[in-house]
């Protein structure tokens, strides 16, 4: 391994970590606000947002991915391949978090929502006083899955030609043949990025727990990333576990 | 749990006047509610009245609709027909044209703010330390200045005995003492009417004195109007200025607490009282 | 700007569905390997030795948090090197069963805690050998509550499995960037292809949500 293709290795990894960060801010943004719709009072509200949840989960990350990056520029819009790769990544898996948001704002306590009418909260109120400090702390291990999951899925953006980790390692496969080692090493990269993040949430969900005054059972296991198959059912899969 | 029954007994952040002087003018009136959960009809047709300052106990057997009546109180619930006042206005109303409409939420919300309330399972936000969860409300709903409310959350909060639990969470005290910030909670908001709905029900045997000698404090140093469903005879019978026994969704018998513990007339009542007694 | 056109549509289906025909097989074959597979490290995870459940766990959490597509590539350009050569719809199965068994495993995993303790006291009490004790009395029980959770894997799979376009299986979304290559219009194909995802994979969810309510408890 020359130094240049490992330049050539973290220029990707660079990219990567953009492509990821862009289209997690993305799919935060989609997942609250479709996750909160979902809540709504107003029927209309509710199917809509169902409607996006449903199709989005519904359909191939990547077949959305080449969708925007092919067939949208017939229409007359033409998006930067990177922008197309945040665009499909941040609209499926918001669709997916939406799923985590809206549990974990159900499964505040109803008696909650009760005590914040008797103190003659406003609406917007009680959500950002009462339920979202206590619901965003059970978001944070899902919400860490669906993070590794959105990370794995950059590496689709490479079909697009987007120089990302995984098109860098193409590149230099083609100019030197070692594909072992090639793809050994990225899959390294990746589970390392992984595991960084992982660690990164673990902290967070510490922190938010302690905000409301609960500790944090220590994790089992050395990756400590839990799949969320306890609770059965295809919410609880579907939220986090693998989209 | 030694702070349980350990409070001052001479001071309140209320304006004192006895009890006693507190029959004033009317306050709460149901006119004919009727309440259904499916086909199951909880209240019917209900009618009545809480004078101003006046401490009333509802009693009865569990599904006798006693609890609707707070939960409709506090707009927790809607009635199916019939109207509700509060202080003259009216709470799930609201007049247009001479017309009465159902009320917006803005209305709802202004005239709910005449009521406090403490649940049985104390709902403290666990996002909140104590004194947050005290002044949280005051602060943001009647735009109190922040100082201000954290000066009366600190008198409520000894007035409740636990002055130094201000900056715990909820999750680190008792149910008995979770239970006396809930009511230093409602309190704060300088509630006209506190509804008490079965406070001592969730609490661990010897944590309910702690209770109940806080609210007999305030009953009887304060002219706050006071709305209760208990099932602790011994604290209605001490508190209470009328008790009203509830049997399928009415009023079958009302009266003093004398009248109705020693010498009740209904037959459902003294059934219902020498099962409870 | 470019405008629908339905007379293409058709021109282009039979291709298509062509392709579907690959997708439905690739995930039939992955969903088979996945579950055998996942079985195997959900059991191996339980072995008594280190020297078993240390090896295993890592090579479990390596798959699970690393990329699909690249697992493919690495399957797909390295194999061959090693002497192994299979055909590319072969390697993408092999792919999408290894990576997926990662996730079963949890499925078998959380199913057999999921039986309560006294199960397996009862068991000791009857003298059951340890292979009777799994067969007749704790793989039944952790049936019912896998079997849902399996079905909502094979639905992520089948989805997934457009990336084994990358590796040159004739799937729908190789067959959609196929046509389009040769008539440059892109918008029917992969429009068609994407429909064709969440009108196969959103009634087999509903039905799946059925299933598990009649299965669980």
């Amino acid at each position: 391994m020359t130094g240049a293709l490992w330049g050539l290795f973290f220029e990707g990894l660079w990219i990567t970590i953009q492509l990821m960060v862009y289209s997690a801010a993305l799919a935060a943004v989609v997942a609250f606000s479709v996750g909160l719709a979902r809540t709504s009072r107003f029927w209309i509200v509710r199917f809509l947002s169902g409607v996006y949840v449903e199709f989005f989960r519904g359909t191939s990350a990547l077949v959305l991915m080449f969708w925007l990056f092919f067939a949208l520029p017939l229409l007359g819009w033409q998006l930067v391949g990177i922008w197309a790769g945040t665009l499909a990544l941040g609209l499926s898996y918001g669709a997916y978090g939406s799923e985590i948001v809206r549990g974990a704002v159900q499964a505040v306590a109803p008696a909650q929502r009760e005590a914040a009418i008797a103190l003659s909260f406003t609406p917007w109120q009680r959500l950002q006083k009462v339920i979202l400090p206590q619901a965003v702390p059970e978001m944070m291990p899902p919400f860490n899955n669906l993070l590794i999951e959105l990370l794995k899925g950059t590496a689709l953006a490479s079909l697009l030609s987007i120089g990302e980790l995984t098109f860098q390692a193409k590149l230099a496969r083609l100019s030197t043949g070692q594909s072992a080692q090639i793809y050994g090493i990225i899959l390294v990269l990746y589970f390392a990025v992984a595991f960084v993040l992982t660690r990164i949430m673990r902290v967070l969900e510490r922190r938010a727990k302690a905000s409301i005054g609960r500790a944090v059972p220590k994790g089992e296991g050395w990756f400590s990333r839990k799949l969320p198959v306890e609770k059965q059912g295809p919410e609880a899969l579907a939220t986090g576990g693998k989209p | 749990m030694s702070a349980d029954s350990n409070h001052p007994k001479d001071h309140t952040g209320e304006t004192t006047s006895p009890a006693e002087s507190g029959g004033g003018a009317e306050l709460i009136r149901f006119d004919k509610v009727t309440k259904r959960f499916g086909t199951h009809t909880v209240l019917d047709s209900l009618d009545f009245t809480v004078s101003s300052g006046k401490h009333v106990t509802l009693i009865g057997p569990s599904g006798s609709g006693k609890t609707t009546i707070l939960r409709l109180l506090m707009t927790l619930l809607k009635p199916d027909e019939g109207t509700i006042k509060v202080g003259g206005q009216y709470l799930t109303h609201e007049e247009k044209g001479g017309k009465l409409v159902p009320a917006g939420e803005k209305h709802t919300r202004e005239v709910r703010k005449k009521i406090g309330m403490v649940f049985q399972q104390f709902n403290l936000f666990p996002n909140m330390k104590v004194l947050r969860n005290i002044t949280e409300a005051p602060v943001h709903v009647l735009g109190m200045d922040k100082d201000a409310a954290e000066e009366r959350a600190r008198e409520l909060l000894d007035l409740v005995g636990l002055t130094e639990h201000l900056d715990k969470y909820p999750t680190q005290l008792s149910g008995g003492q979770q239970q006396r910030v809930a009511i230093a909670r409602a309190l704060a908001m300088r509630p006209q009417v506190l509804l008490l709905d079965e406070v001592t029900s969730a609490l661990d045997p010897e944590l309910v004195a702690g209770v109940l000698d806080v609210l007999r404090d305030i009953a009887h140093t304060t002219d706050i109007t006071m709305l209760c469903v208990t099932h602790e005879m011994n604290f209605a019978r001490d508190i209470s200025d009328d008790v009203l026994m509830f049997d399928a969704g009415r009023v079958i018998e009302s009266g003093s607490p004398e009248k109705i513990f020693t010498e009740p007339e209904h037959e459902r009542t003294r059934e219902f009282l020498s099962a409870v007694l | 700007m470019n405008n629908w056109s339905w007379s293409y549509v058709g021109e282009i289906m039979p291709d298509i569905l062509k392709g579907l025909w690959i997708t439905v097989q690739a995930t039939i074959y992955g969903s088979l390997v996945s579950f055998a597979l996942g079985l195997v490290w959900a059991l191996a995870l339980r072995a008594p030795s280190r020297w078993v459940t240390w090896p295993v766990s890592v090579f479990v959490e390596f798959i699970r948090n690393t990329p699909l597509l690249v697992q493919l590539f690495f399957l797909f350009f390295v194999l061959p090197g090693w002497g192994l050569t299979f055909a590319p719809l072969t390697t993408g199965v092999i792919g999408l069963g290894l990576h997926y068994s990662t996730y079963t495993s949890e499925v078998y995993r959380a199913g057999i805690e999921g039986v309560p303790p006294g199960q397996w006291e009862a068991a000791t009490a009857l003298s059951l050998p340890a292979r009777r004790t799994w067969i007749a009395v704790i793989l039944p029980q952790a049936f019912r509550r896998v079997v849902p959770a399996l079905g909502n894997y094979v639905i992520a799979m089948f989805k997934d499995t457009p990336l084994l376009a990358g590796i040159t299986v004739a799937d729908m979304l190789f067959q959609a960037n196929s046509i389009s290559a040769t008539t440059f219009d892109y918008l029917e194909p992969i429009t068609v292809v994407g429909i064709l995802f969440v009108v196969i994979s959103y009634p087999t969810s509903l039905l799946l949500r059925a299933l598990e309510r009649r299965l669980v408890r």
